[in-house]
């Protein structure tokens, strides 16, 4: 075993019933870095997240977290581990602070020290002014980050994160990617799913691509995007005539058409956009750099998932 | 669900005190409110029933109406009070508030989260039916000290009801159905296990029936004995009979809550 890799998955899989909703998946994760699992609903990330937190029993593979075998030892990953689930669990009966207090009893922490732990989290999350307010009082971003602060309460060596800024108005997301990158930099190592591209090329180091409980793609958002998909993208409007030019023998080009765009695949932008003027009777066209999304689509393709 | 895995043992540390500690934090917030029906509802019952119907009613085995029922109203509060906790209040935190889910993420695990539950149920009990033996002594309906004993006890029964509540919390698919073990469990217990009438007013055969399987039965004779002040031998075979139903349904408790929560 890699000395680094903090977790470790091989062969991973989870069946319920007849239903595989994570199949044979491999991956490892390195400590201190920020490792994400994007995919569409239903492609397996929370069911592997809920596997690494031990309160979901593999169906067969291994899954090693800090040295520590899932089903071996659970209580002893679960202490190093730092959960912060998609929807809210915190406690509605209490109040931010005792919220805190509460929680840190799980973790054996005795009293005094888990009420200047809550202070100093609470500062951090700058939730230092709603201390004492009822949960049911606090903004969708404030929950996020007391579930957050929550999830720091026994200083974990990873903090796994299941959409963090799912629902977040755009200052709310900034602020809670800002305190995700202060984290990084203490060495804590950040497992989180998204739905989000923007979120994931700027926060994960490394990533895997899921869909239907299989990783397609793994690598650094920018790796994934020159390895699978041309470097730019011209986007022009779609009519009968362009796609029927596009089609003609002999242009080996590589195009996608989406709702009434048209998108072309291309390393040299300017070449294909003067080709589909001239050729094609493109009149007015736009040139974009590829992203991840553009990699992500092209993966898991346009279907709509439910 | 095969039988090994129903009777599996729980894994339990004292962490599960924890469970118990984060749900009497939050008795102790509205502790005003809910100290209010252990407080009036002895009265009420013994006002309209004791006083009210007792006035046509003689004695029942040798004692006035009023007597004769104010311990069956605690052995129906060790009842209620568990059974509600660890069915409505225990179905809230599972499925509504998603308690148990955060809990579970922190070292302790199901078995304890669904323990600490049952223990705090056996609180309840305790609670109610310590308030409810002080407004009864207030009207001289008990005898001490033995009465005393109805503090220990009422967390042995409050167990028992809270373990057979956390069964149908663990299948229950909506919180609406909980109604049918309160309408077809507890209601017909409530009125039929030698609470307001003797057990002996029933046929031979049904008699036998209430007292093999019938757990407020048990409850209310251990109640009543203690409260009165005279034990007898055969109080052993209920205690007996309270300690092994609870221990079978704590551990299938446990278990279907498993079932239901780890998937």
């Amino acid at each position: 075993m890699d000395l680094l890799d903090i977790i470790r998955a091989e062969n991973l899989t989870k069946k319920y019933g007849t239903l595989t909703a994570v199949d044979s998946v491999d991956f490892a994760v390195n400590e201190g870095e920020v490792f994400g699992f994007l995919g569409p609903n239903g492609a397996g990330k929370t069911t592997t997240m809920r596997m690494i937190e031990c309160v979901s029993p593999k169906t067969s593979g291994t899954l090693t977290v800090a040295g520590m075998e899932v089903d071996r030892d659970p209580r002893g990953i679960k202490r190093i581990l730092g959960v912060a689930p998609q929807e809210s669990n915190l406690d509605p009966d209490f109040t931010v602070f005792e919220n805190l207090l509460v929680f840190s009893r799980y973790f054996d922490i005795p009293r005094k020290a888990a009420e200047s732990k809550a202070e100093e989290l609470l500062e951090f999350f700058q939730l230092q002014g709603k201390k004492d307010t009822q949960i049911d009082k606090l903004s969708g971003g404030m929950k996020k980050r007391l579930i957050l602060a929550r999830s720091l309460l026994n200083d974990p060596r990873i903090l796994i994160l299941d959409e963090p800024t799912v629902g977040l108005d755009p200052q709310a997301r900034h602020l809670i990617w800002d305190l995700l990158m202060r984290l990084k930099e203490r060495g804590i190592t950040i497992i989180l799913t998204t739905h989000y591209m923007e979120e994931a090329a700027k926060l994960c180091d490394r990533l895997v691509i899921m869909d239907i409980g299989k990783i397609l793609a793994n690598g650094s958002p920018g790796e994934l995007v020159r390895k699978h998909v041309a470097s730019h993208v011209v986007e022009a409007k779609k009519n009968g005539d362009v796609v029927a030019c596009l089609q003609q023998e002999g242009r080996a080009v590589q195009y996608e058409v989406a709702g009434d765009a048209i998108h072309v695949f291309t390393d040299r932008p300017k070449e294909t956009m003067d080709r589909l003027m001239t050729e094609c009777k493109i009149s007015a066209a736009t040139v974009r750099e590829s992203t991840l999304e553009d990699v992500f689509l092209k993966l898991t393709g346009r279907m709509l998932r439910e | 669900m095969k039988a090994r895995e129903m009777f599996r043992i729980p894994v339990i540390s004292r962490r599960t005190w924890g469970v118990w500690r984060r749900n009497y934090d939050v008795f102790m917030k509205t502790y005003r409110v809910n100290f209010i029906p252990p407080i009036i509802e002895p009265v009420l019952y013994l006002v309209a029933l004791g006083f009210g119907l007792g006035f046509f009613v003689n004695e029942i085995e040798g004692v006035p109406y009023a007597e004769y029922i104010a311990p069956a109203l605690i052995g129906i509060t060790i009842m209620t009070a568990s059974f509600f906790e660890c069915t409505y209040a225990s179905f809230v935190r599972m499925y509504y508030q998603r308690t148990f889910d955060a809990i579970i993420s922190t070292p302790l695990n199901v078995d304890e989260v669904i323990t600490g539950e049952i223990l705090w149920g056996a609180t309840r009990s305790t609670i109610s039916a310590g308030i409810m033996l002080a407004v009864i002594s207030v009207f001289g309906l008990a005898s001490y000290p033995l009465s005393l004993l109805i503090i220990p006890f009422s967390f042995i029964g409050g167990l028992l009801f809270g373990s057979l509540a956390m069964c149908f919390t663990a299948v229950t698919p909506r919180i609406d159905s909980l109604n049918y073990p309160t309408s077809l469990f507890v209601t017909p217990m409530f009125l039929v296990s030698g609470t307001f009438f003797p057990l002996s007013l029933l046929p031979v055969g049904a008699q036998m029936f209430a007292t093999a399987v019938v757990p407020l039965v048990h409850v209310v004779k251990i109640s009543r004995a203690v409260t009165f002040g005279h034990l007898t031998p055969d109080l052993l075979l209920s205690l007996l009979w309270i300690v092994v139903v609870t221990a079978v349904f704590f551990i299938i408790s446990v278990n279907l809550m498993r079932r239901r929560l780890i998937v």
